[in-house]
């Protein structure tokens, strides 16, 4: 005797159905990967490659005595200079720096830019250079004769160390990664605590009235105004109406090459209301996953409320605070257009010293080298975006090591 | 001070509590001896958790809470203007049902509380005291920097009995001390309790009537005001063994009978 089945016999579909769905999510997940991959990619192949470049003096006809230029001592090379130049351009470079107090390979690299002018010609991917090395070889015996033809790694020691220049081989991203550090610097010291303690008042002290509720609604909406709105903000704000503090006036510290306020300081205090809302919202949301016990448990205390908020809510809400700044910091350094409205420089070739510098940071770079159209500035902004990945990688990877610091206590 | 207020250290006066409009708790007349252990019980939802954080002003965590009529503290009104509710819960500390020690050391757990209040004996005896006091201290001494999270439930929430007692509070409100307890754990918390009488007053919410029974000397007897009514009161108040022999009231003979509803 069998007891009535009141249930569909249904659990194949059922099993079917769930099994439909974990391809999804999982065609979803490998969706995403490809994407990055072929970015990551793109990158790099755009980094590495062969160079045509053509001498306007071949380095071979500088050889002194059958020494090779690359092996001439200090004196000849000064020699050289002295030789090629004109007196005038000469004296300005030893006023400049002299010469028994610059480095060989700064007076060698003077040397290559000043009287070996290369130039590059044409200049091919990482993946042309590898698989097609030959129809390149031949391609530039045949139109660029003159040419030599030089794997490059545009990735170097020296692209970093470099500040701007106009010269594509010549140009670094120095300049760009100084101002973005001091602009991301600023930007958090600003931001940071600004949009902490304004998370405390609204989850530990604001009631719940109209006013308060007007606030939260406005934070969440002001979380996704485009940034380009933002620049505008900090262009009539910090540039223009408060001059006189972003130009360092008021500190009596202006300096005479910083035009009206357009300074590292009001692009750190742009990207600073930029990020705000994103930090008071995520703050926010932390705050509030600190569970109610443990309150009740301080006040229970007799404790007043800033010494539970103090020793209680913010140790245990400090590590999704911190999550929270990683994601708006993240988003902050790699900021273009708000900056390209505050007033970036495009081209400077000093390193800002102070927040009333004016600066360009490194996707302002990016962005205008693949804007020019030589194609060898391509390579360079590829090698640029390594560089802005790897030290939003860096960023991330300290703040999850303070994070984690903060996690392990108990 | 007369005698009266010597004999009770809590006494209330027509206390009813609010969250916004919504009375919960009607005209409450109960006067709490010292040193004696106090319990509150009656069927859910009738107010006993909320007439217990009257006691020390927890209720006003809750926005829109309020109260009328006057708890008196050794005579004082708690609700009066001047009274600060901190210097309130630090008099009449709070012992809450599901155990809730602060992520960090067992000794920072005892030791806290006393710091805030600007503690100035030595920190390492007070908090072996309270251990002691609390019947932790065995289990625990070699363990002292451990996260109090690593105890066991019952280990938890009488370190949580020796952080509310490191604060020298006269009275200790225990809202279900026990229920998210094993039996063996709830055992230990009763003796305990007998224990901690000789020091303090403790008023303990239960739901559990044996419990009721076994450890206190007065019980308070709540119950919903009328049928359609969601508002609880105080129905009967009086010495433990007279509530669960010869109850006054009928509502209060069903219930302890176990013949309510």
């Amino acid at each position: 005797m069998s007891r009535p089945n009141i249930f569909e016999d249904n659990l194949p579909t059922r099993q079917k159905t769930a099994s439909v769905w974990q391809l999804i999510f999982l065609s979803a997940t490998v969706v995403g990967i490809i994407f990055l991959s072929t970015l990551l990619i793109n990158i790099l192949n755009s980094s590495f490659g062969y160079v045509a470049l053509e001498a306007r003096v071949p380095p071979e006809t500088l050889a002194v005595n059958g020494v090779p230029l690359e092996e001439l001592p200090k004196e000849e090379l000064v020699r050289l200079l002295q030789e090629h130049l004109s007196s005038g351009a000469f004296n300005k470079l030893e006023n400049e720096k002299p010469f028994e107090k610059r480095s060989r390979s700064e007076v060698y690299d003077l040397v290559i830019s000043r009287i070996v002018k290369y130039k590059v010609v044409e200049s091919w991917n990482l993946f042309e250079s590898l698989f097609r090395a030959d129809e390149i070889r031949a391609r530039v015996a045949e139109e660029f004769p003159e040419a030599e033809l030089r794997f490059m790694s545009w990735l170097t020691v020296d692209t970093i160390r470099r500040p701007q220049s106009s010269e594509a081989l010549l140009a670094g991203m120095r300049t760009a990664i100084l101002g973005s550090l001091w602009t991301i610097v600023i930007t958090i010291i600003v931001a940071f605590p600004l949009g902490v303690s304004a998370a405390i008042y609204l989850e530990e002290y604001a009631q719940d009235n109209w006013i308060n509720r007007l606030i939260r609604t406005n934070i969440n909406n002001l979380a996704g105004v485009p940034s380009i709105i933002y620049g505008m903000l900090g262009l009539a704000i910090f540039v223009r109406s408060l001059e006189k503090l972003t130009s360092g006036a008021v500190f009596g510290l202006v300096d005479p090459t910083t035009a009206n306020g357009r300074t590292i300081l009001s692009a750190a205090l742009t990207l600073a209301l930029l990020i705000l809302p994103l930090i008071i919202i995520n703050a926010q949301e932390a705050i509030r996953a600190v569970p109610q016990s443990l309150r009740r448990a301080s006040l229970g205390l007799g404790a007043t409320k800033w010494q539970t908020v103090w020793w209680h809510v913010l140790p245990n809400a400090l590590p999704g605070i911190l999550t929270g700044t990683i994601l708006a910091v993240s988003r902050a350094i790699g900021e273009t257009a708000p900056l390209v409205v505050v007033g970036a420089s495009t081209a400077i070739t000093f390193d800002p010293t102070s927040p009333f510098s004016k600066f360009t940071t490194l996707p302002i770079q990016i962005y205008q080298w693949t804007a020019r159209p030589q194609g060898e500035w391509r390579h360079l902004a590829a090698a640029a975006i390594i560089v802005l990945l790897t030290l939003l990688l860096t960023l991330n990877a300290t703040a999850i090591l303070l994070r984690n610091r903060f996690t392990k206590r108990f | 001070m007369n005698a009266n207020n010597d004999q009770y250290v809590l006494q209330t006066r027509n206390l009813s509590v609010y969250y916004g409009d919504f009375k919960a708790v009607t005209d409450v007349n109960i006067n709490i001896p010292r040193n004696k252990i106090t319990a509150i019980i009656g069927p859910s939802g009738c107010g006993k958790s909320t007439l217990l954080r009257a006691f020390n002003r927890m209720n006003e965590l809750v926005p829109g809470s309020r109260v009328e009529g006057e708890v008196l503290f050794n005579g004082q009104n708690l609700y009066a203007k001047d009274v600060d509710p901190v210097e309130v819960r630090h008099r009449i500390g709070m012992v809450f049902q599901k155990p809730n020690p602060f992520p960090k050391s067992i000794y920072e757990n005892v030791a806290w509380g006393a710091r805030i209040h600007g503690y100035r004996g030595n920190m390492d005896e007070l908090v072996e005291r309270c251990l002691v006091q609390a019947a932790l201290w065995d289990e625990v001494k070699d363990i002292l920097h451990r996260s109090g999270l690593a105890l066991s439930g019952g280990q938890q929430q009488r370190l949580c009995i020796a952080r509310a007692i490191a604060v020298q509070p006269e009275v200790i409100l225990m809202d279900e001390p026990a229920s998210a307890l094993d039996p063996i754990a709830t055992l230990k918390i009763e003796e305990l309790m007998q224990e901690l009488k000789k020091s303090y007053t403790i008023v303990i919410v239960t739901h559990n009537m044996q419990q009721a029974a076994r450890v206190s000397d007065y019980t308070a007897m709540m119950m919903l005001v009328d049928e359609h009514s969601r508002s609880g009161t105080v129905i009967e108040f009086d010495e433990t063994h007279k509530i669960f022999t010869r109850p006054s009231d009928k509502r209060t003979e069903d219930y302890v009978t176990g013949r309510f509803g």
